[in-house]
């Protein structure tokens, strides 16, 4: 029994009409992770940007013998509300440090208050009727500007916001990321070379490639209290230090680098080993000259991925303590140091205003650090791929 | 089936199919003595009963229908099918007078002796140079540059490949056409100074002016090397083949001197494959 045209195409528009609609679906959900996407980025922006700038007031400081003692003592009594609470430190220890300029004066640009900062950004702030309006007058002087946030960058934690900076935290994560991938890296490689060149394919082989898949997907506050009973409590090593934070991370990164690797060898055609047996190379020997290298640009994006994971990790790192409040910049791996997400998470809990920018600030400049790794990983994988 | 050798050309015709009776004047002429060879891919039987000599500076083809076991029979005679899991092999396959099965037996030693030509042209993703120096740099036969020059220039020239590439030789191996390619595997294979080449179908992925270039190079190698071919392309054993092994469901029907097995066939199996019966 034949159809006509029009019969076929009588039951073919529901089937259309069908996939049009599913077409729409599927885009729908597409527009709106995208648009998820560009709030999050512009939310984060318009937060953090902010903290790149700092308010700085220009003013006569006058090094008298008082402020050796007191670095408050050099500045205009009014303008004492509106400028940073560090100068009660900064300006006896310039001292010390130039005995001579005792006695002497000059106009300097002074770090401002974070409630000054706030004020000048349009923020929520806590200034007086009066304080705002000697503001507004210097402000109209020029004696009041906004500039490029050096502290943000320049200088460790402080409970003083306008004085607080991540570079502790950067400092931190790079110690961190360090041990992480000096553990984890060879390790991982060398386990997934093993299990993918060599091992024999039985039980025992399939248990562990099962329990490294599971590795994977477990929560990595666990892999904190492994790390807090393993490492401190039995190995003894220095809580906080990059040196716990990298092995715990490192152990939560095995499974990933493991994973990546075996994809990366796999995909190295059987016909390259061949090859390489062929001639009378040795199992290793065909690992090393001519799998490796094909597998390089896998084994590379799949490594840089599992550090971008482990760099945003927050979870673990509480457990080992490295939420911690780290003033100073150390470069040291058994000292205590605390990492970028672990610096966001503290400023996070803090009240003032100006801790909020900051929060966001440092939101932003990890999230400049993950992409453009993950931009690395990706230009590797182009730049080294290769044909065959 | 004869079961007494026969004698042709003044050389000994090979055993058919039963235990052969070591002749000490040909002895110095055979490349491999397989006895009783058994294989099975887990329980799956591949092989059966397996008796065949192979003969030295000789081209040996092995021909067959599809899962006949011709190249898993190949891949005995290097120890292939090591890298394989499944395989369990039963039996003698004797070079030298040495079992290459045997413990002692150093299957990177066999492969440096035993060269390999594989299906698909395999290059090594490198340069041209580096395909053929790696092996024997690998195996100290070759140390300084000036030497891997002399002997890549000497396997290409074999190969009958140099006067092509002698000016690329920094490109990738991978950049040349399909017959080059197989060609410097075959240069790669024969710069190691191997005893014996297998060849695993070497053109079947091959256009039909490069088989001919591959087949006049085997035709040319065998005076230096033993070369042992699979090939589904009846033509090309009679044409290149002194001798040739019919395999059928894992066991060797015929093997003969090529041209009176494509004259005068002794099996009717062999008869109906050689006339396209079926295959």
């Amino acid at each position: 029994m034949s159809h006509s045209f029009d019969e076929i195409s009588q039951q073919l528009k529901r089937r259309h009409r069908k996939s049009t609609r599913l077409k729409w679906i599927t885009m729908g959900s597409l527009g709106l992770a995208g648009l998820f996407l560009v709030l999050f980025f512009a939310d984060m922006l318009n937060k953090g940007l902010p903290a790149f700038q700092q308010a700085y007031i220009q003013t006569e400081i006058s090094y008298t013998q008082e402020a050796e003692t007191d670095g408050r003592q050099a500045f205009d009594e009014e303008l004492l509300p509106l400028i940073s609470r560090t100068v009660v430190r900064v300006i006896p220890m310039e001292l010390r440090n130039n005995p001579d300029m005792i006695g002497t004066s000059e106009e300097q640009w002074v770090l401002a208050n974070s409630e000054v900062d706030q004020y000048l950004k349009g923020h929520r702030h806590r200034l007086s009727e009066e304080e705002q309006e000697a503001l507004d007058a210097r402000v109209e002087s020029g004696q009041v500007d906004l500039r490029f946030n050096t502290t943000f960058f320049g200088s460790g934690d402080s409970k003083i916001a306008e004085n607080a900076g991540i570079l502790s935290a950067v400092v931190g994560t790079i110690m961190t990321m360090i041990v992480t991938l000096a553990i984890s890296f060879p390790i991982g490689v060398m386990t997934a070379i093993y299990l993918e060149e060599f091992a024999p394919d039985n039980r025992l082989t399939q248990i562990i490639e099962i329990n490294i898949n599971n590795l994977a997907a477990i929560p990595s506050i666990l892999f904190g209290l492994l790390g807090l009973a393993i490492f401190i409590n039995f190995f003894g090593v220095p809580r906080s230090s990059p040196l716990v934070g990298g092995m715990t991370l490192a152990l939560m990164t095995l499974p990933v680098i493991i994973i990546s690797t075996r994809t990366a060898l796999r995909s190295v055609p059987e016909s390259i080993r061949h090859a390489g047996f062929g001639v009378g190379c040795s199992r290793w020997q065909v690992v090393r000259d001519h799998v490796l290298p094909l597998a390089m640009p896998g084994i590379m994006t799949g490594s840089i991925i599992g550090l971008a994971q482990a760099m945003g990790e927050t979870a673990p790192l509480i457990i080992v303590g490295m939420v911690a409040f780290i003033p100073d910049v150390g470069v040291s791996f058994t000292n205590a140091a605390t990492v970028m997400p672990a610096q966001i998470f503290t400023w996070a809990g803090e009240p003032e205003q100006a801790f909020v920018e900051k929060t966001a600030g440092g939101i932003l400049v990890l999230l400049t650090i993950l992409i453009s790794l993950n931009a690395f990983a990706v230009v590797m994988r182009k730049k080294f791929e290769r044909r065959w | 089936m004869n079961s007494h050798a026969t004698v042709m050309n003044g050389q000994q015709t090979p055993a058919v199919g039963q235990p052969y009776t070591r002749n000490e004047a040909a002895c110095h002429d055979l490349s491999f003595r397989v006895r009783d060879l058994n294989l099975w891919y887990g329980k799956n039987q591949a092989l059966k009963n397996l008796n065949i000599d192979l003969f030295q500076k000789n081209v040996t083809a092995l021909i067959g229908p599809s899962g006949c076991g011709k190249s898993t029979f190949l891949r005995c005679l290097n120890r292939m099918n090591d890298l394989i899991p499944s395989v369990r092999t039963e039996g003698l396959v004797e070079m030298d007078g040495l079992d290459v099965n045997a413990p002692k037996m150093d299957e990177v030693a066999l492969r440096r002796r035993v060269g390999m030509v594989f299906q698909k042209p395999n290059p090594f993703p490198k340069s041209i140079f580096e395909n053929i120096a790696y092996a024997p740099r690998m195996h100290d036969l070759v140390s300084r540059k000036a030497e891997q020059e002399e002997l890549v220039e000497k396997a290409l020239r074999d190969a009958g490949l140099w006067n092509e590439v002698k000016d690329k030789l920094h490109e990738p191996g991978t950049s040349l056409s399909g017959g080059q390619q197989q060609r410097l595997c075959i240069a790669r294979a024969i710069a190691v100074q191997p005893d014996v080449i297998l060849m695993d179908e070497p053109t079947s992925a091959l256009d039909p002016i490069s088989t001919a270039t591959i087949e006049d190079l085997m035709d040319k190698l065998k005076e230096k090397f033993t070369i042992i071919t699979v090939t589904h392309n009846m033509q090309q054993a009679a044409r290149v083949a002194d001798y040739t092994a019919f395999f059928h469901l894992g066991e060797i029907i015929e093997y003969n001197d090529t041209k009176v097995m494509f004259s005068t066939p002794a099996q009717k199996k062999t008869e109906d494959y050689i006339s396209g019966r079926y295959g």
